[in-house]
């Protein structure tokens, strides 16, 4: 049914005027124009389409934008401030944590969550934390070292 | 069934099919260099070849150009798809030319814009491309040299250039800026003689690290890829997919989907498709319609699965060709104190890229624009003006980033639906496969068989090889030992089958045909050297007189900390060679084997390679990690089931790639050969994979696998037999 929708998104208020019961991932990338946020499986196997919804880390791919209302919704498009990059991005980029860059931005936000969370983790925390999102060209060790700088930059410690 | 197969003319075929005037006024000024690959001979060993031209000049393949703005662009039909030529053909061109990386643009895979390419594959772009780049730049440089030379009135031999600009060694303050040289000029040049490129110690930017140059596009979701083009009015189209190869649609009733708000059903015979300006809404209405499919024909294909596939394999292979011989066979075989014989075997595998096949197609009066992410988008040219009647001219193909290809990406069926629909619809139309469509068409690994007869004397030294390879290919089948009397057979030289062979499609995937010999080869060098007794490092060593493989495998055990021991030591540990795209590379794994369950857990892999020169040794190192992550996935896991012409894995639910979790401790080791030719990088430490985890299987526990990928079960079956 269509009907109005109001959350925030990357910080700023959204509306759109959809059948509420559409997937985000195709809300965002087509109605908001959004495509940083990526379809991968459409099953919520592969993370492609993480996006941040109050502070987690969730597949846009399952979640219908009715889900979202009056929510804090954030995609990769919201990740850099004034200062620049997100330590996560920043952290990606020095360390080489990518190759064709189609799973990137599902890696970089399921991060951002997991380190919300595990502000200090170790590598077995973040490989645990990082499972469920896949690559394929095989970026999996340096996105694990990325994340461990960024918890680094952003937290101190180890 | 051999159109996807490379002829022997194609070398002729490589040129521009374009015109160098319209291409030139559309480019504006500035100093233009033409330039052709120069060893053409590489595309005539690999490729698809899908991507053939008849009748065009061979006249030059690549182009660059200095702007009045002083940037320098380099034109090619190559493609970046996460490989990293992006940054590591700059690198060659900033170094040439003496330019700050940062002044140089990489046009690519846009075929208005650039002459005419193959295809990226192949490890190719690096080895082949990158040397004609160097001389190219080179040759800008002398003739920005000689233009400074008039301007400044000083003689060339006191001239240098450096960060953009011509001086006089003599007097610095007399420079000319190449954006001065260039302004308001219009000057073409063709590259024919040999110039002289930079020696390796005069590299400033080549073989040295540098960071991605696309990476901060990438991790802010700025960068484009094919489903991220938004035209005015374009629709999304959703096509209605048979259940399996071959079966044909028999009755359909659309009426439902058609009443779907906004949505627009097209049927054009076969092709049924949902068109809608959101691609969910599509997706939706199509499962609205009600389609009655006719099983495909009755074949022997129609009763096959990923068990009897094999059986079947080995009934239907044509007659075998000789790649590979030398000494005599039955004279090797007399002299042997054991004859081993094996059969080795693998599954078809997904190239299964995070991005599904996906195009834009916009057609206004007869000329088309085609946004795809594929491998070959000369190729997609191609199908598109054949598709539409159109000629090649007038249709334009852009290829933005590409989400991954491993070789899936030179086939492209998702590009002629989309103009298709374009054309049916009137609008600009995106097609985007779903990950079930992607499985469903992908040109897969082909399954293959490998049987090897060898013997070795009373004394451990290998005395005959009988190599026979099904349907893998021949890339990577000739073994590099020293054997006095051996044998390579190939049935079915290339990674198609002929009709009536595989239930689907198969094509060319990482390495083609190379991970399945170095399985099959290593594998059973393993088991001689097991039978002989000897440490299977030292048994390798014994066998080869090749001084670039005996430096690569010596550096791995040195690296390793490799100590001798006969197998099964119970340590875990294994080794394998490979040679591919001109690249060696040595890689010593372990593992640990759960008894209870035979799940295999790899702890650590070591790969030392010897690509010649490397021009980006930080890109160089992440496609040795990526090859080493990727091919855990065939070894232990991929395997695509299917019953007859109906592929039952559709979705990484069940058809599992390499997660994070199974990632083991990787060691990459570049032996440094700065004055021999760059080699692929893309592909070769991949091919050792499926070896070097089942050696070391064997190592562990004494249970040798024959069949990928080695999942839990056939692990703990090996391991009953004993």
């Amino acid at each position: 049914m269509e009907e109005t929708v109001r959350f925030t998104l990357n910080g700023k208020p959204a509306t759109v005027k959809v059948d509420s019961d559409r997937l985000l991932l195709w809300v965002l990338r087509t109605d908001l124009g959004l495509t940083g946020t990526k379809y991968g499986c459409g099953e919520s196997f592969c993370g492609a389409c993480t996006v941040i919804v109050n502070g987690e880390a969730v597949r846009s791919c399952q979640t219908s934008v009715k889900d979202v209302r009056n929510k804090e919704v954030v995609t990769i498009e919201g990740l850099e401030g004034k200062g620049g990059l997100h330590p996560v991005q920043k952290a990606f980029v020095e360390h080489d944590a990518l190759q064709c860059g189609y799973c990137t931005p599902g890696m970089i936000m399921n991060a951002y969550a997991f380190l919300r969370k595990h502000p200090k983790p170790s590598a077995a925390e973040i490989v645990e934390g990082m499972d469920d999102n896949l690559c394929r060209c095989g970026a999996h060790n340096r996105i694990i070292q990325a994340i461990q700088a960024a918890a680094k930059e952003m937290h101190g410690g180890h | 069934m051999n159109e996807y197969q490379y002829r022997e003319n194609d070398a002729e075929e490589a040129a521009l099919p374009m015109d160098r005037r319209r291409f030139l006024q559309t480019t504006g000024t500035g100093i233009f260099l033409f330039f052709k690959i120069r060893d053409v001979s590489f595309f005539t060993q690999e490729g698809p070849g899908r991507a053939l031209q008849q009748n065009v000049p061979s006249d030059f393949n690549a182009y660059l150009r200095i702007g009045e703005d002083g940037r320098v662009a380099c034109y090619t039909g190559k493609i970046e798809m996460g490989q990293g030529i992006v940054t590591s053909l700059a690198q060659m061109l900033a170094d040439e030319l003496d330019v700050h990386i940062d002044d140089v643009d990489m046009v690519m895979g846009d075929t208005d814009l650039c002459p005419w390419d193959r295809g990226t594959f192949g490890s190719l772009s690096t080895r082949a491309f990158g040397p004609s780049l160097r001389t190219a730049g080179a040759e800008a440089r002398r003739v920005l040299i000689e233009m400074a030379s008039e301007q400044l009135k000083v003689p060339v031999k006191d001239l240098v250039t450096e960060g953009g600009a011509v001086f006089d060694r003599t007097n610095a303050k007399t420079h000319i800026a190449y954006a001065a040289l260039a302004k308001g000029k219009k000057i073409e040049r063709h590259l024919t003689d040999p110039v002289v490129v930079k020696k390796p110690s005069e590299f400033k930017i080549m073989s040295k690290p540098l960071t991605r140059r696309d990476a901060r596009e990438k991790v802010t979701g700025k960068a484009k890829y094919a489903g991220d083009i938004d035209l005015p009015g374009m629709l999304y189209a959703k096509i209605l997919r048979p259940p399996a190869h071959g079966a044909k649609l028999v009755d359909v009733d659309t009426s439902e989907a058609g009443r779907v708000e906004g949505a627009r059903v097209i049927r054009d015979g076969d092709l049924v498709a949902v068109l809608h300006k959101y691609p969910d809404v599509a997706q939706s209405a199509l499962s609205k319609i009600k389609a009655k499919f006719d099983n495909p024909p009755a074949t022997p294909l129609s009763t096959v699965d990923d068990r009897s596939i094999y059986e079947h394999l080995l009934k239907v292979a044509p007659a075998g060709k000789v790649v590979a011989s030398g000494g005599d066979l039955t004279a090797g075989e007399k002299e042997s104190a054991s004859v081993l014989e094996q059969t080795y075997f693998n599954a078809y595998v997904a190239h299964a890229p995070m991005e599904p096949h996906t195009a834009v197609v916009k057609i206004e009066g007869k000329r088309a624009t085609v946004w795809a992410s594929t491998q070959a988008p000369f190729g997609a040219r191609e199908e598109v003006a054949k598709a539409l009647g159109f000629r090649t001219e007038d249709v334009r193909v852009i290829t933005p980033f590409v989400g991954g290809g491993f070789g899936g990406k030179t086939a492209h069926g998702q590009v002629v639906e989309a103009a298709r629909l374009a054309r049916l619809s009137g609008s600009p139309v995106q097609v985007a496969w779903t990950r079930n469509e992607e499985f469903f068409y992908d040109t897969f690994r082909p399954a293959a068989v490998i049987k090897i007869r060898s013997g070795i004397t009373g004394k451990g030294r290998i005395s005959f090889w009988d190599y026979n390879v099904y349907f893998a290919g021949e890339r990577g089948a000739p073994h590099f030992y020293e054997i006095p009397n051996h044998r390579t057979t190939a049935y079915n030289s290339s990674w198609v089958g002929g009709e009536g062979t595989h239930p689907f499609a198969t094509g060319a995937w990482r390495a083609p045909g190379n991970n399945s010999n170095s399985f099959a080869r290593e594998s059973h060098i393993d088991i001689m050297a097991a039978k002989a007794g000897i440490d299977p490092v030292e048994f390798r060593l014994q066998h080869l007189s090749d001084a670039k493989m005996k430096r690569v495998l010596q550096t791995a055990a040195e690296k390793f900390g490799w100590k001798p021991a006969k197998s099964p030591s119970g340590r875990g540990l294994g080794v394998a060679l490979g040679i591919d795209a001109g690249t060696y590379v040595a890689s010593i794994a372990e593992v640990e084997v759960n008894k209870g369950t035979g799940d295999v857990s790899v702890k650590r892999v070591l790969a030392v390679q010897d690509m010649g020169l490397v021009v980006n040794p930080a890109g160089a190192t992440i496609q040795m990690e990526g090859c080493i992550t990727m091919g855990l996935g065939y070894a232990l896991r991929e395997g695509l089931r299917f019953k007859g012409e109906e592929i039952t894995d559709v979705n990484f639910g069940t058809y599992e790639i390499p997660r994070f979790s199974w990632l083991p401790k990787i060691e990459t080791h570049i032996l440094d050969d700065e004055n021999a030719p760059p080699q692929g990088g893309g592909e070769p430490a991949i091919v050792t994979m499926g070896a070097v985890i089942a050696n070391a299987i064997y190592d562990a526990v004494g249970a040798r696998l024959f069949e990928l990928p080695m999942i839990p079960g056939r692990v703990k079956e090996a391991m009953n037999k004993g």
